[in-house]
């Protein structure tokens, strides 16, 4: 089963939290309304968290998914974006990093999400200087840093000894220095 | 402390999920003596409902101590999440409700606790999921019983009460061979001695109740997620594959990458059938956790003192403890659980069921009663007590003759402990 090779990949915990709290914008790309979808999930987590971001989808260019503008490609975004955020099927990522490598600016992080890895890809992003995270998921990853996770019973693998970084909400936990993080208007 | 360096088992034992309390700076893991939690607004209920944000709802499902349980034993199995529920024997049925539908089957060591017996032979069998027995002794047991319905295979690391190590990775080879789960107990050995996920298992449960609590005093089990089974890959396990009507059609074992199985049983076997933990249990087990390492070295060195005492004294007709050099079991227990064989061991008395009655009545400083994993030492004559509801054949492939003596050896002076089966054995 190819998702227990791709386990093997590791990203140290201070790489994680260094991508994801210096991350203001994010791309999500195979962006969904469907509720049920984990990338509908996510969107919806990473907003709740202060990120800027811009679903991309062509089936819903012009429309809206969860209150943002949905656009067809990475391109048609009218800002600089610093994450591509990839829930399509690894064989879509290498045309997804060649359209996010010739965006000006370039995005800093190329992120796929559980299951999608593409090592080709990942090494030509790399290559142009950019972060490159696979087989991870952004909403897990972050809540697991901040401590959310934990009331799952899930594993987080961090040890600190210091109090956890509160919104003003009950039950929201935010990464220190995140503009905006959490603090919902 | 670095945050890339990976904690040891003291450490894990000590901190591992509980930071201070976010509100009021408490260090210990304070009690969340509460049924139930505010939301902020109704969309943050909507997403804690509808498994978009994780947090708390109500104590049958989730609380905050029971969380850092959790995660604690979660840490030292090695395991990616954990679930804490009211009994190990509400930790199986959990687990055996994510896995099976009527009619399937799952394998069962026949080397087992006597009650996980009961369970899985009459309670189990009313829900349509039918156990086929293997033997640890013979591990073509296990291959022979693999059919097209099987969903499982159950074993313990060190089985209760007959002190045997199982070879857990030539089962695990088992299992991965059918496409099945391995769920392995870990309850006499805990995560200290074995991690029965380093061996190919794939979930572990545990009575904390026993040794992981530790002091006699709280009932309790856990689930802990190895994080390795892939559930998508067929349609054998459709809690995890197939979509959620109540969760809006999310698929779980999509959703939740390598802890789904821990989401799936707490969303759908703890939400409906209901055994949860209280959060008092939890913090009591927790305080119980952090000294796991020194308790249980003290248990298995205290425990290999009584084995070698018994094994010379002229009453004792035979020992069973894996970590008596001699033991059929001590080649599997140097490869699994090398720190020590744990606390639980059992003899043959002279005189069979006459003299085990007289040698439990006659102890002082042994209690006679029907746990184990407690700080106190313990004796009991499974025979006439935990293994009675069992039929004499079935007491005996358990490990449970009527000759047979069970101790559970506590952290006190070994001294004292031989001393007080010294002088009750010389009553027999």
């Amino acid at each position: 089963m190819a998702s227990r090779v791709m386990s093997t990949l590791d990203y140290p915990d201070t790489l994680l939290r260094k991508v994801l709290g210096s991350t203001k914008s994010i791309a999500i790309v195979g962006a969904s309304a469907n509720r049920a979808r984990p990338v509908f999930i996510v969107t919806k987590y990473l907003i709740s968290k202060g990120f800027r971001v811009f679903p991309v989808n062509p089936g819903h260019a012009g429309g809206e998914i969860l209150g943002q503008p949905a656009y067809a490609r990475l391109a048609d975004i009218p800002e600089p974006i610093d994450m591509v955020d990839i829930f399509r099927r690894p064989d879509a990522v290498p045309g997804i990093v060649d359209e996010a490598l010739s965006l000006d600016p370039r995005p800093k992080v190329i992120w796929m999400q559980l299951t999608i890895r593409n090592d080709e890809a990942a090494a030509k992003a790399e290559a142009a200087g950019l972060t490159v995270i696979m087989d991870r998921c952004t909403k897990i990853e972050y809540g697991r840093l901040v401590g959310e996770n934990s009331w799952a019973g899930i594993n987080s693998g961090v040890i600190d000894s210091r109090r956890p970084v509160q919104t003003v909400e009950y039950q929201r936990f935010r990464l220190p220095g995140v503009v905006g993080g959490g603090e919902r208007k | 402390m670095s945050e890339d360096r990976a904690p040891g088992f003291a450490t894990l034992a000590v901190h591992a999920g509980a930071k201070p309390d976010p509100t009021t700076g408490a260090r210990a893991t304070p009690i969340y003596q509460t049924t139930s939690y505010v939301f902020n607004d109704v969309d943050h209920a909507a997403s804690l409902f509808g498994l978009q944000a994780f947090g708390n709802i109500y104590t049958r499902i989730m609380s905050p101590t029971s969380a850092v349980l959790e995660e604690r034993i979660a840490a030292l199995e090695g395991g990616t999440a954990a679930l804490a529920v009211a009994s190990g024997h509400a930790a199986q049925l959990v687990v055996l409700h994510a896995l099976m539908q009527p009619g399937d089957e799952f394998i069962a060591a026949r080397q087992l606790y006597g009650g996980s017996i009961n369970q899985f032979n009459h309670s189990f069998k009313s829900f349509g999921w039918n156990v086929q027995w293997a033997d640890i002794n013979d591990i073509s047991t296990f291959e022979k019983a693999v059919s097209p319905k099987t969903k499982a295979i159950f074993i313990e690391s060190i089985a209760n009460p007959g002190g045997v190590v199982t070879d857990i990775e030539a089962i695990a080879a088992v299992a991965k061979r059918a496409g099945v789960p391995l769920i392995v107990d870990n309850t006499l050995a805990t995560p200290y001695l074995c991690r029965p996920l380093d061996f190919g298992a794939d979930i572990v449960v545990h009575s904390l109740t026993k040794f992981i609590g530790g002091h006699g005093n709280s009932i309790g089990g856990i689930i802990v997620d190895g994080g390795k089974f892939n559930w998508t890959a067929t349609n054998r396990y459709p809690f995890l594959s197939e979509p959620r009507p109540e969760y809006n059609g999310m698929i779980l074992g999509e959703t939740f990458g390598n802890f789904a199985f821990a989401i799936a049983c707490r969303v759908m076997g703890l939400r409906d059938l209901g055994p949860a933990i209280s959060p008092f249990n939890s913090f009591l087990i927790l305080t119980g956790a952090e000294t796991l390492p020194l308790r249980m070295q003290k248990h298995s060195d205290n425990a290999k003192a009584v084995a070698e005492y018994l094994s010379k004294h002229p009453k004792v007709t035979w020992v069973s403890y894996a970590g008596l050099p001699g033991d059929r079991c001590y080649k599997l227990a140097q490869k699994y659980c090398p720190k020590g064989a744990g606390a639980v061991l059992t003899f043959g008395v002279e005189g069979g069921e006459a003299a085990g009655v007289t040698l439990v009545s006659t102890v002082k400083l042994f209690s006679h009663l029907a746990n184990i994993g407690d700080t106190r030492s313990l004796i009991i004559h499974p025979w006439s007590t935990t293994h009675s509801q069992l039929t004499p054949e079935q007491r005996k492939a358990a490990g449970a003759g009527d000759d047979v003596i069970r101790l559970s050896v506590g952290i006190e002076d070994a001294a004292d402990i031989i001393a007080d089966l010294d002088q009750a054995l010389a009553a027999t």
